[in-house]
């Protein structure tokens, strides 16, 4: 299961001809720690301004995503208005649509709001999903309605019952979308290769993609670019791992 | 009110702007060619070997269930140190992206990647030292020995090639992903009972997964087969986009892939965009499967 990881760490610190010749023990004869500052200070593939890409514009959809989506899903889960349900259905059925299928208009609204290659254009189209409604509001429908009632009754409008009551109850899930829409977009490679072309605005899967076209035969380097980039995952996943167990299962049950 | 609009406003837009580009040619000689589209693209065969070759891919599909649900018996015996199976389990399908894609291409390197230097260390030891390695990812040769140029089985193409490799990559990172935690929640939820039940008339391991397990299971297998079906159907397009640019004489040019090159590449919007609503017109039909037959197996 394991073995890929094992072998892409060891390969990142050998040197090429070592990773031609066939021995059998995996360990690198001599360790080359400088294949990753190679990597880092590579003239035609800035990496740290990659890295800096994805975590900014992950991180904005992420808030983004967040903010909208707790905001319908209160909309969805405690206010009531004709057809509410009917809505939630037709949203619903958004998320079955393939990307592909959404992603060609996107595009073409993109180039007529002058978005092309911008990071607005990267963040704003994801920052609404249905699925983070849909998570939301499962979760709020288990926030018992009488909380709602007790401070309506103390004189509270809409927006601070969203605010101080279902807000603050609601933070497991919004943990848990926050973690899936940050992991969804740091690894999103279709948008940000379609709408992005000038090199300072690439995210983390395309420069892999451009350095892989580039530097391809130099699998040392190439392996050490990739446990970079997969090494922040790893930390993330091991901190938050019962956040995400708990998310997949709350995602799936209703069905 | 107001916020729910503005929410909405970007979905129901982009959903409506999914349905007006219907039929249009390029933006600057714009013109209505209706079914045109459609009929070039059922005319054009590569449009059949993509579709061919999106089905292969999903054979492995099956196979990535199974695992997972395997895995998810085994975690589910309540071991000591679970937690750090499961995370090492999981930690494929976490990771994955063009990283990990990155890292099967070198894997599958025909010279000096691990899995042929592992698989000719075997042929040597037992052997059979005049069979040759796969190429992977440069080989048209694949399980069913369907032929590349025209879509049929042809005996020389027999073996395994890019096709397989994909397969066998998809299995990798799926098979402890969310998958698995989807069947270990369901384990988790069969009562006690009735394994003590099946145990008490006589029922060994395998009979107690045959006759509980797997029942109780159901509505979950069905699940995950209509979400892998409808993933992967759309899939297949980081793949293809950096590990084989399409694959060896386009056996590896998935239906997403083809519309991407159509759409991004050559820019024929409107019949990219005729090939996108094929592909969306066979996931609705697998969806419309999930609601007719779905509601059967909930149970609740």
């Amino acid at each position: 299961m394991l073995l890929p990881f094992l072998w892409m760490i060891f390969a990142s610190f050998k040197p090429m001809n070592e990773i031609e010749q066939f021995r059998l023990n995996p360990l690198p004869v001599e360790w080359h720690p400088e294949n990753y500052t190679d990597v880092l200070n590579n003239k035609d593939i800035s990496f740290k301004r990659y890295y800096f890409n994805s975590v900014f514009v992950a991180a904005w959809v992420t808030v983004l995503s967040c903010f909208t989506s707790s905001l319908a899903a209160f909309a969805f889960a405690r206010l009531r208005w004709p057809g509410r349900d009917s809505v939630f259905k037709l949203y619903l059925g958004t998320m079955m649509i393939p990307g592909v299928v959404t992603m060609i208009p996107n595009y073409t609204l993109m180039v007529e709001l002058h978005l092309l290659d911008s990071y607005t254009g990267l963040i704003v189209p994801a920052a609404f999903t249905a699925f983070g409604t849909f998570l939301l509001r499962q979760f709020m429908l288990t926030i018992p309605q009488s909380l709602d009632e007790a401070a309506t009754m103390d004189g509270a409008s809409h927006w601070q019952v969203y605010a101080d009551v279902i807000l603050p109850l609601a933070r497991p899930g919004l943990i848990v979308l926050a973690i899936f829409t940050f992991m969804g977009n740091y690894g999103s490679f279709f948008w940000p290769l379609v709408l992005i072309k000038s090199e300072h605005l690439r995210t983390l899967p395309i420069g892999m993609l451009y350095f892989d076209t580039m530097y391809g035969r130099q699998t040392n380097l190439i392996m050490a670019a990739s446990v970079m980039n997969i090494v922040p995952l790893i930390i993330l996943f091991v901190v938050l791992q019962k956040y995400l167990v708990q998310g997949i299962q709350l995602g799936a049950v209703k069905g | 009110m107001g916020f729910l609009v503005f929410t909405l406003g970007p979905v129901l837009f982009s959903f409506g702007a999914a349905f007006t580009n219907w039929n249009l040619m390029k933006t600057v000689p714009f013109h209505w060619v209706w079914f045109g589209n459609f009929t070039k693209l059922f005319a054009e065969p590569d449009f059949w070997l993509y579709l061919i070759n999106t089905v292969y891919l999903m054979l492995g599909i099956p196979v990535s269930i199974a695992v997972s649900l395997f895995l998810a018996v085994l975690l589910g015996q309540r071991l000591r140190g679970i937690v750090v199976y499961r995370t090492l389990f999981y930690l494929p399908s976490f990771t994955a992206g063009v990283a990990l894609l990155i890292l099967w291409k070198a894997l599958y390197n025909p010279s000096f990647g691990p899995i042929n230097t592992l698989i000719e260390m075997f042929l040597n030891a037992v052997g059979l030292t005049n069979v040759q390695a796969p190429t992977w990812l440069s080989s048209t040769k694949n399980l069913l020995a369907l032929g590349a140029e025209r879509v049929e089985i042809v005996a020389n193409q027999f073996g395994l090639g890019a096709r397989d490799a994909i397969i066998i990559m998809g299995i990798w990172t799926a098979a402890g992903g969310g998958n698995m935690l989807l069947y270990l929640a369901g384990i988790s939820n069969i009562p006690q009972e009735l394994y003590e039940a099946a145990g008490i008339d006589g029922a060994g391991r395998w009979a107690q997964f045959r006759h509980v397990t797997w029942p109780q299971l159901a509505p979950t297998t069905f699940f995950i087969f209509i979400m892998s079906f409808i993933g992967g159907l759309q899939g297949g397009f980081e793949q293809a986009r950096v590990m084989t640019l399409g694959g060896p004489a386009g056996t590896t040019t998935t239906l997403s892939y083809y519309i991407y090159t159509k759409a991004f590449e050559e820019f024929q919007i409107g019949y990219a965009s005729a090939v996108a609503w094929v592909l969306f017109i066979m996931i609705f039909a697998v969806t419309l499967v999930n609601w007719r037959f779905g509601s059967r197996y909930v149970n609740e």
